[in-house]
């Protein structure tokens, strides 16, 4: 019996919009998928323009040593990847040619080269403020980076590539707090002008393991983080967006002080642009073209 | 003190990376004010787990199992340890 989830990524390769490759969670798109997700990111962007902010697009490699310093790695080993090369001398190459051609292998000849993908779009973002004084009113920034997870699954909404448009504060603790709240209430009023029924939800991060459980209780009670829930690829909800307090995880870990004294504090609210995206096809069908012309007029798709 | 209460306060100051002696804490001070972090409170309730010779169920793993001496020698009571034994298992 195949599920609604099945039914629905059949039903989007059918439609032509993603195109399977031979490992699960990752996807090749049509141009009018990506067209989707443009539009999400431009109508989004677009409410980020009250106020000034620095606006990157992150790199999607980091430099590995942050990931040991930001925590991800102990919390989310079971997430992250990162890039390895051949690094030995040149004498060692005809055992790597060797190994390809007997089918051996080939991947334990190679290297960590420094580099690991990026795992959420802020990431980047904290090691670039590593050492530095913040103001207490807050630097904010509007970012978006291509973000990789190791989680191979066949639902469309768990990719194993994926965008993540998000605006950060780093400053004082009051100030990060009424930035998450201030942004999840705007999320919902976004999401809903595109046709989107989203509630919110309190979440936590899906950290690893039996221990994983007790820093997943620890966040839900310090009321961390919050989800913003929608029918993605089933009438199952999932997270669209998340709004995420740091306190000052981030501001210790690389020594961001407060020009008042003390560590930064910090927190962010990410927009997932592929979920939204599935999420307005599985509501609105594969028929771009048939979409409410609201919807299609704030993603400035063709009229 | 008693022997259990020693045994916790061991185990905080190995593994608890708190900026004061886990020693000299009251009972009821707050650990994660005190500078615990999540991290750290994940690598306390491990070494318990070793000492006590216990393994504490998904109901009490909770930030607050962890958040005072008193708290964590309450959980191990209701896991079966004796407050006033203070032989390690290990």
């Amino acid at each position: 019996m195949t599920s609604d989830v099945d039914e629905f990524r059949l039903a989007l390769f059918e439609a032509g919009l993603l195109a399977p490759t031979s490992t699960a969670g990752v996807y090749h798109r049509s141009f009018a998928f990506e067209g989707i997700v443009r539009g999400v990111e431009s109508f989004v962007s677009a409410a980020g323009q009250d106020a000034p902010r620095r606006q990157l697009y992150l790199s999607p490699l980091l430099d590995s040593s942050a990931l040991a310093a930001s925590g991800f790695l102990l919390s989310f080993p079971n997430l992250v990847g990162v890039l390895t090369s051949f690094t030995r001398p040149e004498q060692d190459l005809p055992e790597l040619i060797n190994r390809v051609e007997s089918g051996g292998d080939w991947a334990e000849m190679l290297s960590p080269d420094g580099l690991a993908l990026v795992g959420a779009a802020c990431h980047p973002l904290y090691p670039s403020l590593a050492g530095s004084e913040v103001p207490e009113e807050g630097l904010l920034y509007q970012v978006q980076a291509v973000c990789h997870r190791h989680e191979p699954s066949d639902d469309p909404a768990r990719m194993q590539s994926f965008s993540q448009h998000e605006f950060v504060f780093v400053g004082c603790e009051a100030g990060a707090l009424a930035h998450r709240d201030m942004w999840l209430e705007r999320g919902v009023q976004l999401l809903e002008q595109l046709g989107l029924s989203v509630e919110t939800v309190p979440a936590n991060d899906p950290f690893f393991g039996r221990v994983g459980k007790l820093m997943k209780a620890s966040q839900r009670d310090k009321a961390a983080k919050f989800e913003l829930v929608a029918p993605i690829s089933s009438a199952s909800p999932g997270a669209v967006t998340s709004g995420n307090f740091h306190g000052d995880h981030f501001g210790t870990a690389y020594d961001i002080s407060l020009s008042g004294g003390g560590p930064a504090h910090s927190a962010c609210i990410g927009f997932g642009l592929e979920r939204i995206t599935l999420a307005l096809l599985h509501l609105h069908g594969l028929d771009i073209a048939s979409w409410p012309a609201p919807v299609r007029s704030h993603l400035h798709l063709a009229l | 003190m008693s022997g259990s209460e020693t045994v916790i306060r061991e185990v905080l100051e190995a593994n608890g990376r708190l900026p004061v002696s886990a020693l000299t804490l009251s009972d009821d001070d707050d650990l994660y004010q005190q500078g615990l972090t999540s991290h750290a409170s994940v690598n306390v309730m491990l070494a318990l787990e070793d000492a006590f010779d216990v393994e504490f169920p998904d109901v009490l793993l909770r930030r607050d199992t962890f958040k005072s001496v008193a708290a964590i020698r309450s959980a191990l009571t209701s896991l079966g340890v004796d407050p006033e034994s203070s032989d390690r298992v290990s």
